[in-house]
Parts: structure tokens; C-alpha cells; sequence
């Protein structure tokens, strides 16, 4: 069980948090603007890379705020963890730096050894 | 076979002797025994038989890598397919054979099962040479250290073969290091357990059996969830045999299992004995049971053997075949003898087959080390070509390999491996500090000086000796004993074009069996290997996932059973219910109570009984499981605006409005009444189901969208107890409970809400109704709930009041048209799907979900919408759940509209009836339509959703 990183509480149980999708994906500030792709983009439509991803995280268990998070979704180890309002980090500085540990992953989730025994 | 036990010698305790029965027969073996050795020493070698062939089981090893000796334990308490090489001898055991399936106990199971957690800074997982090394090293240290075992005690195979250890035997060595890591107090020592899982950040869980060898009042096995910051891995290694003829025969065994029997338990398994090796690790085995007075042939398939094991061999009167191997095992239901052949094998001149007679056959193909928690946790494995086994590539971070698991040759390798493992855990776990560490990353650790025959190389690599003509059809060369899985289904898998060795154990179930392949697993690769041509490191070896070991679902479980489960919430008048004899529904984890019969009452007769109360006198209802939120903040209410349909800042101090809330999709996600106790003050109520998630819901919108409003909000569900005091003649006994409260409908009219000093008892009360009754809802603290409840039922007494639980709630809100969120609703109905579009704000600008109802999906005609439906004929219920068609004619496919989402009889209506979710249902009203279940078809009317007192004349009394 892996041990996320909350900002306010420190390394706790994932069990402790609760996965809010992507950050930086704001409330429309006039939704009656919108048009029907445009407000079906924000309702329906997230992004899904490989690699260092900005999302929300809720310590529903611990401090009950909410913070985000640069987790790698290769290899789920989280990059960074900051307060909602701060601006999101420089992603490009965590693809540099991705570790060993994350190209494994990724080869075995794409390879036809992938599988659950049994 | 002809094993026995020896008069000296082993570990066992010849003073206890220990009853036991084996399919039915008495036995009786010693303390120290497993299953395995005492049945071993009492002469029986084979019980059971393979799963799908029904071939003849024996004993194959002396461990958890068993493959072959599979029992089933009747007594002290039923289990199926244990290992006998597992399991320890207690008086009263009862097992017999297994022939594949095992039988699951029929009564509770009365062991005692917990767990605990552990934190540690480094964890060895093995108690052998290395693993004592390590933790010895790291415990000197100052480090704080857990090291488990599986085995009974610590020395892994110090206890079998190293003849000596600093001129000791190796139990004495392994003996000192147990009680010199006994005297740090930050070490501590598991045996019995096994680590069978690995997980992120260090996390590893394991089983340690507690109380299955003892009479003790003790849990009788316990789960360590360790979090440790390094793990050493000294996980040793696991002898594979060799593929041959009749390699299944009882009789036929790993050549370390035969040291163990004779070095532990004093049984020397066959008088007469062949040993089959392609190493020099079967020496030992081949030395020690002709000490003990066998008679012992070795058949080496290397055409050179080192000249001291020769000379060895020659000493101990061991006669040798160099360069040759067992192409088959003789014999019918046990081995007899040996059929031998040159090896390799040369197709210029016919082999010289010659045949040997032995009681005992030992093989082995060489040792693989164990490397599945290491795989677990991500590492990588590599064939070594040198070794002839899969070995871990690049280390992890934070897991070190030591001993026989990294592949170090021998034991003073195993020794300083170890002593090495543990040097980097600690130099890692001091980079890791930022402040200087409590303990030191060096300490003095002496390698012993070991005397042992056990070197893994010079190895030949061989997986299987082809079979001679009169064993070739069909196939008795197994690899998988436990699936009866053949070289020749290999084969065929192969020959079907499979080329990925995962593919290849699904399509002829290799490894799959309860030892998930610990020793057949790499010679399974090594076939396919061949087979394709291609190297064995290319084509790699199945992965590794917990557990390790089979773990049972109780010892998971622990504690958490029966009424430890999940946690029970009560209401504060929880007592007084179960002292009236109601009946509880679970609502989440809430005990609600359901309905309060009668003597001689049914749930029908007894919710006819409290819905004609609730509906002609008065009645009372524990409602405290109503999810409460206190809202406060001088933007309590713009933010109330943003979350509910309609508006809330506009709500007058005093009053109470219902309201509804969607996601941003525009579908309903709860509803309740917000009630205002001031300009800054609201209190929000939830379905009870929701209390946590709407608050959940609150806190996501403050944090993450709008932090600039000036908004608390709080849960106070449990603070407060509910009754709503329902009925005609409500007023009047609250007149009686509040003398001071003006309760006239002038006074006090629908939808506000009062402070007032209930049965004295400071309160509110709130003038809401879910029944569509003249009601009233009162709120006192959690701690006055049962005196203001006891206080309704007297003052209520004259009147007849009458408690009512759920099922009746349930029945005069549908009466109403009321809608369950989650039970009438799915997360694709919209308020106006609900028939709630008059709760919908026009006037405000924006709110969650607004910009959605202009979607065109919401103007679509099909929309399912919320209706009643009546029987035609009134004494047939409506299935709960059914689907609505058009046709009594029932064949499938046909269009299906709708379903039933609530159903009950009502005593108003004097008919059973129902809500529906229906495609286009309001504009159905007055039809006809089929509800069909797999039980019922019943033709029924759409009818409007309020079915009862549409006009709403009743509420005011
Ligand atoms: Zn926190």
C-alpha cells in the first residue's frame, strides 16, 4: 500500500485519500457562455498521459483538504504535491527525471506478460 | 519405499511421543515432527492422487515448495489442501490424502485470528546463514530490526548442511546469533511466519502461525502489516528436480528433502537409494545417507566429477555413474528401480540401457533461487547461463538480496552476503536522514569458517531426459505434478504457435496449482526455451504475485468478523426500540429500526397498522439518522445558492425550504431542506445515506473553487436527535410538549422553523413533512433524545400515538411522490425528470448544473420520468424492480421503458401501488403497461407520482 505524501500531514496510507482527476480544471466562470462542446470539454473530457500528470487529492482521512499532485502515472510515485491555489508546476523538469523504476511498469502493463496469475 | 526412523539423532523430541491418524489409521510420530516426517518415519510414502490423472502422490520435499503431498485435516478443525511438509504434529491431528479436491469446514471456524502493525527500520525476510548475517550485522548497529522465518526456528540450511560452522555444528552458530538478537531491545525475531506479500513503500505483509503447534490460548495466526524503510531479502533457495519417466512416482524425491528428514527428524526415507544430480549440492545428501547406513548409486549427467567428491564417494562406499542419466523411474504405485542411459544421449550408437533397483530416488536439476517478493516488488530476474537459473537483475532501492536468493555460491558467500546486505541498508538508511541517524552504518562482523558441501556450480543445465519408446505414449513426464502437466502438453502449447511462457501456463494451467510453480516453473521455461529455439532468458518465466504462500480469508479477516465487521451506529434512542421489540434495517451502517409489530403482527399487518396512525391520529418516527450539516459564514448563503437548484439567500430567518442539488452534469445528487437560523446560519439536511458525501461535496466546491467564501460547514448528524411527530392530531401533542411554543397554523405555519423548549428541553422545531401529514420535526440534543422521545409517547399516549419505523417512512412518502435519491433516482434523472422543475431557479445566474439543463438531451421526449402506477386489479403487488413493457405478450428481445423503483401497498389507497422511472411517463398517464419480473406479470395504469391527497390539503391539519 503506498504512502501518499499529503502537504499538510505527511506521508500517510492511500487508503486515507480520496483521487480527484485532473487539476487546473476550473469552474467555468460563466457557464451560460459556453456552448455545448465547450461546456461538454469541461463536464466529460480530461487529460490521460503517460508520465507526470497534475491532479487533485483529497485527504479525506487525515486533514480533509484538498491539495494537488504531480504523480507519475507509470509508475504512481508522486513528483510533487502542493495547495490548490498554487500555480501548477514546470511538468517538463519531472520527464527528465523519470525514474527506472516507472519504464518497468509501463513495459509490463504493454507486454503480453502482464497478467494476473491464475 | 521402506523409510524409517532412526533409534539417534535429529532434532525431534523422542520423549513426546504424539498420537495422530492418517486416512483413518493410528499413528503415532514425536514432537519436532511435521506431518510429513512423522508419517515418513511410520514407512508411509504415499498417499493421495493427482487431480486429473489420479496418478500416485508422495512426498517430494520438505518444505513450502511442496508439489506433491497435498492433505486434507479433519480434525481439530476442517481445512483443505495443506502441505504435510508444513504442517506440525499435535496430538488429535486427523488428515488423510487428498485425490485433487479438499473439503471446506461446514461449521464456523473457532479460531482466533488478529493482526499487528509494525514499523520498522529494516526487515530480513529468512533466518539462514545470510539472513543472521544481516540482521546481526544491522541489530550491532543500533538499527531496529524485524527478521522473519518461516521454519520453527532460525538456520535455514545451516541446520542441514554445514557440517560445521566455526567448528560447530550450525545449529550452535544459529542458536548464538537468536539469543544475541534477543538482546536488542529494537530487534525482534518471528519465526513461523511468512512474508507473502510485498508492496509500495516498503510495505509487507505477513503470516505467522501462532498457536496451530501448541495448546494456547494464544490467536491462532496473526497478519504483521510491517512498513519498513529496507528489506533484506535472504530468501534462500528452492531444489528443482529433473524431468524424466515416471517422474511422479512416490519414492522419488528432492535430494535436500532426504538431508532434512535424516539431519531434523531422524528418517532416513529409503535403504536402497539412486541419486540423480546434475550439481555438486546432492553430494552432500548422497554422503549423509550412506553414513546412515543406505546404500547409495549417484548418476551424474556430467561427464566429470570433481576428484574430491570422488574420493568422497569412494570413502563412503557410494558407487558413481558419471555421464549418465535416469531416462525413467520403475515401479507401479512406488519407485523400484532406475532405467539409466548415456548422457547426452548420441543418436551414432543405440544407448546401453541399464537398470537399477532403488527404494529411493533423490534428483537434482539444481536450486532456484527464491525471488518472489523480490519480483513482486518490481524486480527484474535474468537467466544465468552459468547457474542455470533465473537470477535478480539490478537491484532495488531499498531491497538488498543476500545468500542463496542472490545466487552467492555457498555459505560462507551466504555469511558474507548477508553481512554486505545489511552494510548497504544501513548506508542507505542514513543518506535517507536529514539529521544524524541513531545508528551507526558499520559494525564488526566476523565471516565464520564453514565446512559444506553445498556449491551451486559446476552445474550441467538439463530439464528433462527424453523418454525411452516404452514410456512415450502417452507422456508420463511431468513438470507440473500437481496439474499432471506433461512435457508433451508443453509441447503442443508450442507447436499451437504460443510463444510468451504466460500464455503457455494458461493454456496448459503450468503453475498454476496451489505451489504456483515453485519448482516447476523454470523448468517449464527452460522446455519452452528449447522447444522455440530460443534462449531462456528471452523467453523469461512467468511473474510473481502474492501471496507467496496460500494465506486463508479468516486470517485476513482477523478481528473484523460478525459484529466487528463494519462499524454499527445507533441513535440515541436505539434501547428504547429494541426494549419495544422493533425490527432493524440496516441503513448503511446505521441500525434503523423498521417496523415495531405486534403480538401475532407480520411486516404487512404492522405497517397497514402504523401508516392508518400516521395517517388518521398521530405517530412518531426516530429520524436522527438524517444527515445534519451546519453551515455558517456571512456567505453561507451565496454559497447554499451555488449548490442547490434553487434559492437559498432569499430564505427568510425562521423558515425552511426544500431543495435539490445536482452535479454539474445537471443530474439530482441529493435533496433535503435547508433551514435558516440566521442571516449566517443554515442547517442543511441530507438523505442519510449521503450525510458524509454531501459534506464531502461542500468541502470540495470551498477548497478547490471558491476559497474566498467565508463558509463553514460542519456535520452534526450525531449531535442532534430527530423526531418527526406525524399525523391529524400532531398540533395537539405538541401543544402538550411545548406549552410555551404558539402552535397555531397562524403562528406556525408550514415550513418554518422554531426554537423552543420541548418536554423541557431546550430544541427546534421544524414544520416539515415527508408524509404529506400535518408534521412537525423535533430537534433536541443527542444526550435528551431518549427523555424527549419517552416524553412524545406519554404526552402523545391519549391520542394513541404510535411509533413507526422505515417501511411505513417509506410507503407515505411514495404515497406522496416523494423520491428516494439513490432509490428512485441512478444519477441520469434530472429535477425535471423528477418532476421537480418548479425547485429549479430561473432567476439566479448560475448554480452546479444549471448550464446542463440547456443541454438538448434534457428536451428529448423519452426521458424516463418519475410516475406512479396502480394495479388494475388493486390486491396484486407490483415486483419491486420489474420492467415496464408494453405487451403482455412476453418475448425476448422486446423494448423495455422502465422500471419499478419503489413499491408497497398502501392502507390510503386500498391498493398496492408503485413509482416508476418511465420513457415519456408523464405523457402516459392513464395507460396501461406490464410490469414483468421473473416471478409476476401484473398489468398495471401510469398514474401521476402523487398519488395521494394531490391537492395537499392535508399537510396543514
Ligand atoms: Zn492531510
Amino acid at each position: 500500500m503506498q504512502l501518499i505524501p499529503c502537504p499538510n500531514c505527511g506521508r500517510r496510507e492511500e487508503i486515507e485519500f480520496h483521487y480527484g482527476g485532473q487539476a487546473h480544471v476550473p469552474y467555468p466562470a460563466e457557464p451560460a457562455a459556453l456552448g455545448d462542446a465547450e461546456w461538454a470539454d469541461y463536464l466529460f473530457f480530461r487529460d490521460n498521459p503517460k508520465g507526470p500528470f497534475a491532479e487533485r487529492w483529497y485527504h479525506s482521512g487525515g486533514c480533509r483538504r484538498w491539495f494537488n499532485a504531480v504523480r507519475d502515472t507509470r509508475s504512481y510515485r508522486f513528483l510533487a504535491v502542493y495547495q490548490p491555489d498554487a500555480p501548477r508546476p514546470d511538468i517538463a523538469q519531472f520527464m527528465a527525471a523519470a525514474p527506472p523504476v516507472a519504464a518497468d511498469r509501463a513495459s509490463a502493463a504493454s507486454s503480453a506478460t502482464n497478467a494476473v496469475t491464475r | 519405499m521402506t523409510a524409517r526412523r532412526l533409534a539417534t539423532g535429529g532434532t525431534i523430541d523422542r520423549s513426546v511421543p504424539i498420537p495422530f491418524t492418517f486416512g483413518g489409521v493410528d499413528y503415532t510420530g514425536f514432537a519436532g515432527d511435521t506431518l510429513a516426517s512423522a508419517l515418513l518415519g511410520a514407512g508411509v510414502g504415499a498417499f493421495g492422487s493427482s487431480v486429473r490423472l489420479g496418478r500416485a502422490r508422495g512426498i517430494v520435499s520438505a518444505g513450502t515448495e511442496e508439489s506433491s503431498a497435498l492433505v486434507q485435516v479433519e480434525a481439530p478443525f476442517a481445512e483443505p489442501m495443506l502441505l504435510a511438509t508444513t504442517i506440525e504434529l499435535t496430538p488429535g491431528l486427523a488428515a488423510r490424502g487428498l485425490t485433487g479436491q479438499g473439503r471446506l469446514a461446514t461449521e464456523p471456524d473457532p479460531g482466533r485470528y488478529d493482526a499487528r502493525h509494525a514499523h520498522t527500520e529494516l526487515l530480513v525476510v529468512g533466518a539462514g546463514a545470510a539472513g543472521l548475517s544481516a540482521a546481526l550485522v544491522a541489530a550491532r548497529a543500533g538499527a531496529s530490526v524485524i527478521l522473519i522465518d518461516d521454519d520453527v526456528t532460525v538456520g535455514g540450511s545451516l541446520l542441514d548442511y554445514a557440517e560445521t560452522v566455526d567448528g560447530q555444528p550450525g545449529a550452535v552458530w544459529a542458536a548464538a546469533a537468536r539469543a544475541e538478537l534477543d538482546t536488542f531491545p529494537r530487534v525482534r525475531v518471528l519465526t513461523r511466519t511468512t512474508a507473502f506479500g510485498i508492496y509500495d513503500d516498503g510495505f509487507v505483509l505477513a503470516i505467522e502461525h501462532r498457536s496451530d503447534h501448541v495448546t494456547s490460548t494464544r490467536s491462532r495466526q496473526r497478519i504483521w502489516r510491517i512498513r519498513t524503510q529496507q528489506i533484506v531479502l535472504a530468501t534462500g533457495g528452492y531444489e528443482r528436480p529433473i524431468v524424466f519417466a515416471n517422474n511422479d512416482l512416490p519414492g522419488i524425491m528432492l535430494a535436500s528433502a532426504a538431508q532434512v528428514y535424516l539431519e531434523r527428524f531422524a528418517v532416513l526415507a529409503g535403504e536402497t537409494v539412486v541419486v540423480f544430480t546434475t550439481n555438486d549440492t546432492a553430494y552432500g545428501p548422497a554422503f549423509a545417507l550412506a553414513a546412515a547406513g543406505a546404500s547409495v548409486t549417484v548418476v551424474d549427467t556430467r561427464p566429470e566429477i570433481s576428484a574430491a567428491l570422488i574420493s568422497g564417494c569412494r570413502t563412503a562406499g557410494i558407487t558413481t555413474k558419471s555421464g549418465h542419466a535416469v531416462q525413467a523411474a520403475l515401479g507401479d504405485s512406488a519407485v523400484t528401480g532406475v532405467q539409466l542411459t548415456p548422457w547426452p544421449g548420441t543418436t551414432a550408437e543405440p544407448p546401453q540401457e541399464v537398470t537399477l533397483p532403488c527404494d529411493l530416488l533423490l534428483v537434482s536439476g539444481g536450486w532456484n533461487p527464491v525471488l518472489h517478493l523480490f519480483s513482486q516488488a518490481t524486480g527484474r530476474l535474468r537467466f544465468d547461463e552459468t547457474l542455470a537459473t533465473f537470477v535478480a537483475t539490478a537491484a532495488i532501492p531499498g531491497v538488498h538480496l543476500a545468500g542463496l536468493a542472490a545466487a552467492q555460491a555457498d555459505l560462507a558467500a551466504a555469511f558474507a552476503g548477508g553481512a554486505e546486505a545489511a552494510r548497504a541498508a544501513l548506508t542507505e538508511l542514513s543518506a535517507a536522514r536529514a539529521e544524524p541517524g541513531r545508528h551507526r552504518t558499520h559494525s564488526s562482523f566476523e565471516i565464520p569458517t564453514v565446512v559444506s558441501h553445498f556449491a551451486l556450480h559446476p552445474i550441467e543445465q538439463v530439464w528433462a531426459i527424453p523418454a525411452p519408446t516404452e514410456f512415450a505414449d502417452p507422456d508420463v513426464r511431468f513438470v507440473d505434478v500437481q496439474r499432471d502437466v506433461t512435457v508433451s502438453e508443453l509441447l503442443r502449447a508450442t507447436g499451437a504457435g504460443l510463444s510468451a511462457m504466460e500464455h503457455v501456463k494458461r493454456y496448459t494451467t503450468l503453475g498454476t496449482a496451489l505451489d504456483q510453480g515453485k519448482t516447476s516453473g523454470v523448468i517449464g521455461s527452460g522446455i519452452v526455451a528449447a522447444a522455440l529455439g530460443i534462449a531462456v532468458t528471452a523467453l523469461g518465466t512467468t511473474t510473481f504475485r502474492p501471496p507467496f504462500t496460500p494465506v486463508s480469508f479468516a486470517v485476513l479477516a482477523g478481528a473484523d468478523r460478525g459484529e466487528l465487521f463494519d462499524p454499527v451506529r445507533v441513535t440515541a434512542i436505539h434501547d428504547w426500540h429494541v426494549a419495544h421489540g422493533a425490527l432493524f434495517e440496516d441503513v448503511g451502517q446505521w441500525k434503523r429500526p423498521w417496523y415495531y409489530p405486534l403480538a401475532g403482527e407480520d411486516l404487512d399487518a404492522a405497517v397497514a397498522r402504523e401508516c392508518t396512525a400516521a395517517r388518521t391520529t398521530v405517530a412518531c418516527l426516530d429520524g436522527s439518522t438524517l444527515g445534519k450539516i451546519d453551515v455558517q459564514g456571512p456567505d453561507a448563503g451565496a454559497f447554499l445558492d451555488m449548490l442547490y437548484t434553487n434559492l437559498i439567500s432569499s430564505l427568510k430567518v425562521g423558515s425552511v425550504r426544500y431543495g435539490v442539488m445536482c452535479s454539474p452534469d445537471g443530474m439530482v445528487k441529493d435533496d433535503g431542506t435547508v433551514i435558516r437560523l440566521a442571516d449566517d446560519h443554515f442547517i442543511v439536511t441530507t438523505t442519510t445515506g449521503n450525510a458524509a458525501s454531501i459534506l464531502d461535496w461542500m468541502e470540495e466546491w470551498l477548497q478547490t473553487e471558491w476559497p474566498e467564501l467565508r463558509v463553514f460547514a460542519t456535520s452534526v448528524t450525531e449531535h442532534f436527535v430527530t423526531i418527526p411527530l406525524v399525523g391529524p392530531l400532531s398540533r395537539q401533542v405538541l401543544a402538550i410538549l411545548a406549552p410555551e411554543l404558539d402552535v397555531s397554523l397562524a403562528a406556525f405555519p408550514f415550513m418554518a422553523t422554531r426554537a423552543a423548549t420541548i418536554a423541557g428541553i431546550e430544541g427546534r422545531v421544524d414544520r416539515i413533512s415527508f408524509s404529506g401529514e400535518l408534521a412537525y420535526e423535533l430537534n433536541v440534543p443527542a444526550w435528551a433524545g431518549t427523555a424527549l422521545w419517552e416524553a412524545v409517547m406519554a404526552a402523545g399516549e391519549p391520542f394513541g400515538i404510535t411509533p413507526y419505523g422505515t417501511e411505513t417512512m417509506h410507503v407515505l412518502r411514495a404515497e406522496k411522490g416523494y423520491p428516494i435519491i439513490g432509490q428512485d433516482t441512478d444519477g441520469t434523472v434530472s429535477p425535471f425528470d423528477l418532476g421537480l422543475g418548479w425547485a429549479v431557479s430561473q432567476k439566479k445566474v448560475d448554480f452546479i448544473g444549471k448550464r446542463s439543463f440547456a443541454r438538448a438531451v434534457n428536451d428529448r421526449a423519452d426521458r424516463k420520468e418519475l410516475v406512479g402506477l396502480l394495479p388494475v386489479d388493486p390486491t396484486v403487488a407490483i415486483p419491486d424492480g420489474a420492467q415496464l413493457v408494453e405487451s403482455a405478450d412476453i418475448t425476448f428481445p422486446m423494448p423495455m421503458f422502465g422500471h419499478v423503483s419503489s413499491a408497497y401497498r398502501s392502507v390510503a389507497l386500498d391498493s398496492h401501488f408503485a413509482l416508476a422511472l418511465v420513457k415519456g411517463g408523464r405523457a402516459r398517464i392513464g395507460q396501461r403497461m406490464f410490469a414483468w419480473s421473473e416471478e409476476s406479470l401484473v398489468e398495471v395504469t401510469v398514474a401521476d407520482a402523487v398519488l395521494y391527497d394531490s391537492e395537499g390539503a392535508r399537510k396543514d391539519g
